[in-house]
């Protein structure tokens, strides 16, 4: 059993939600990263979301953009992000870890290497954006080996034919998108996701997780109580965007710019 | 003329390595389908509608009177007489699709997608643009079928091309400002996907180049294969011959996929793609992908991209807006490594010298992305005989780059 796999069925054990944090590697620095990533599981993040910062993100928003833009500019590349989950593992063995972003970089990296070196840092899962089902054959042959839980996005526009051939490939959990649209937009109708949620749980034994929208503990509240956990990702990189890169932060101050998952995390507890 | 084939209609000729792509867009190891999972649906259905359409004899019967009536085709093929004594050499014959209605190429594939859109019902449309001729020629066509129209520009070409800009406003379109990344055509690109992702339901991303995902590189090769159709026919009339070469500027490469694509299987005729040199392809300050790139995924295709050691795309410079962008067409990529199609470089200099010499010469300003495949012919006619003749995709004119070139020149207009 993965990693992710262990932590979800522990939380569903205790009748928790899964609370999944994303942040961009790099925003604003390296050595930051690994010091939100701590404060976020301290804030009660059951596994984290890193994005892998690449230059054309076009399925996000204007939010996580200039979060990639940001760790670009400090010089982020995929062997940063690397060293960053290998650096959050030595004070960390338990949290999952799973790797948002898009293909080219990776495609420019090598496959092989690219899935040693994740294994290596200690990574657990693996998203990619514009990787769909029918693209997948090539990496995931690459990264399968090393233990890596493969994960899929399910739209509100995935058709019915689509989501068995992305249930067969997915691992760990199904990431199910609330709304049309590009990350940080508003969530406008949960009775719809309700639906499509429960038509998903026909389909697949998979937890599902909600993401796309959630930005506070009301959105999350209305998520979580529907699904098996949430993603928030804008919502944080907003705040981490008023962090300078060239300056240092105690434990309490990054644990205030990360405080949104602590009043999430109290929300959801609740259900 | 006579009745046009249309690339579709000869569906049943023989699979060989030029009837790509295959049924998810691959040509060869390029193309393909890479985007978001909320795009996934759209793609697949405008897919399915336009495998059936494009069955339909109906449906091109609509395109092509479409062509003759509002566009004004066919262009014509002009053979530039005091250029080719200037070159020396080889006939330099000029397809003049610089006299298409909104005066480019572009117009021929905004015509054919907008009809798909019509047959989907979608009362919106969003395009992205470079030099802006594909913002109006989309904003065209929208103002002409009664559709809504945002197209997405990138800051820095608003700056570049403002006669382009106010005539999409007088057409009625919403412009809409790219600031994000580069703020140029390949920001505006992942500017109308995010718009096409929200408002998938009503909305018609008509893509102005054989790039995107499947099925955008296939559709817009055929809309804009109509360019090759007719040079084919015509040097068969005029000349009684093919031509012995093909000469087409590349950016996204919509164009050149055009004039090349009716004539990939006569083995007889060269084909040389031209792609911005900007500084010169040695000095990394270009837009050349074929020339100086590798492999790569962007905007929903693999391809030859400009990218850093790490994968991030590079900010590309030429002088020319429309060829300003880091990727190319997945078809091209595909002729490339093939070795069909000969692909190579022609600076900024160069361009703006060619631009000079056929307007002086006859009095025909050309599009300053054109311009790069009148630089490169003239030097490759040099090297053949005077009984040969070389065919150069004229893609559009140059009344919106006239700003551009008087500001290198110092002057003001």
């Amino acid at each position: 059993m993965s990693r992710i796999s262990k932590t979800i069925a522990a939380l569903q054990e205790q009748g928790k939600k899964a609370l999944i944090p994303y942040i961009v590697a790099g925003d604003p620095s390296v050595p930051l990263t690994v010091s939100l990533m701590h404060a976020l599981v301290a804030n009660g993040a059951d596994i984290i979301e890193l994005g892998m910062p690449f230059s054309d993100p076009s399925s996000d928003g204007a939010v996580i953009q200039l979060g990639a833009e940001r760790a670009l500019r400090a010089g982020t590349t995929l062997s940063d992000v690397f060293a960053i989950v290998k650096e959050f593992r030595e004070q960390d063995t338990l949290t999952p870890i799973v790797l948002m972003g898009y293909l080219n970089p990776i495609e420019y990296m090598g496959y092989e290497e690219f899935a040693t070196q994740i294994e290596k840092a200690g990574v657990d899962g693996l998203l990619i954006v514009d990787l769909p089902a029918y693209e997948c054959e090539e990496l995931f042959a690459a990264v399968r080996p090393k233990g890596i839980d493969t994960i899929f996005l399910v739209a509100p526009t995935t058709s019915d034919a689509r989501l068995e051939s992305i249930c067969s490939n997915c691992t760990g959990y199904l990431y199910y998108v609330s709304l049309k649209g590009v990350t940080g937009a508003a969530i406008s109708d949960s009775k719809a996701i309700e639906e499509k949620i429960a038509l998903l749980r026909h389909i697949t034994p998979l937890p599902i997780v909600i993401g796309f929208g959630i930005k506070d503990t009301e959105s999350a509240l209305k998520m979580a109580a529907i699904s098996d956990g949430v993603i928030v990702g804008s919502a944080l990189v907003d705040r981490i965007s008023h962090l300078a890169a060239d300056q240092s932060y105690s434990k309490e101050a990054l644990g205030t710019t990360v405080g949104l998952i602590g009043e999430i995390r109290e929300a959801i507890n609740t259900l | 003329m006579s009745e046009l084939k249309h690339d579709s209609r000869n569906a049943q000729q023989a699979a060989d390595q030029f009837s790509g792509p295959d049924d998810h867009g691959h040509f060869g190891r390029f193309g393909g389908i890479f985007v978001g999972e909320t795009l996934i649906a759209a793609v697949e259905e405008l897919d399915q509608i336009y495998t059936k359409l494009s069955k339909d004899p109906a449906f091109w019967a609509e395109f092509d009177k479409d062509l003759k009536y509002y566009v004004g085709r066919p262009s014509p093929l002009y053979f530039a007489e005091r250029l080719t004594a200037h070159y020396g050499g080889a006939k330099i014959l000029l397809k003049r699709e610089d006299l298409n209605h909104t005066g480019a190429h572009k117009i021929n594939n905004t015509i054919g997608q907008a009809l798909l859109a019509k047959y989907m019902g979608k009362p919106r449309i969003i395009a992205e643009t470079g030099a802006g001729q594909h913002g109006v020629a989309s904003a065209t066509i929208a103002a002409r079928l009664g559709l809504e129209c945002y197209v997405y520009m990138g800051a820095e070409d608003i700056q570049r091309q403002s006669a382009n800009v106010y005539r999409m406003k007088l057409l009625g379109a919403h412009v809409i400002s790219v600031e994000s990344g580069s703020r140029t055509l390949k920001d505006a690109m992942n500017e109308a996907l995010r718009d096409w992702a929200t408002n998938v339901d009503n909305t018609f991303y008509i893509i102005g180049t054989a790039a995107g995902p499947h099925p955008y590189p296939k559709l817009v090769r055929d809309f804009q294969s109509v360019i090759g159709r007719e040079a084919r026919e015509q040097s068969l009339e005029q000349y009684g011959r093919l031509p012995d070469a093909l000469v087409a500027c590349v950016g996204g490469g919509s164009n050149a996929i055009g004039l090349f694509h009716p004539f990939l299987r006569d083995t007889e005729v060269a084909m040389y793609g031209v792609e911005a040199g900007g500084d010169g392809v040695e000095t990394g300050r270009h837009a050349a992908p074929l020339s100086d790139g590798r492999p790569g995924v962007l905007h929903g295709n693999r391809t030859y991209l400009m990218s850093d050691a790490s994968g991030q795309i590079m900010e590309t410079h030429s002088v020319s807006a429309g060829l300003d962008y880091p990727g190319v067409g997945p078809e091209h990529s595909y002729l490339k490594d093939i070795g069909r199609v000969n692909y190579v470089a022609a600076t900024d200099k160069e361009a703006l010298n060619a631009f000079r010499e056929l307007t002086r010469m006859e009095g025909i300003i050309p599009a300053l992305e054109s311009s790069h495949a009148v630089a490169y012919a003239g030097k490759l006619a040099a090297t053949m005989s005077p009984d040969q003749f070389i065919i150069v995709n004229l893609s559009g004119r140059g009344d919106k780059d006239i700003h551009t070139v008087a500001e290198i020149d110092g002057i003001q207009i």
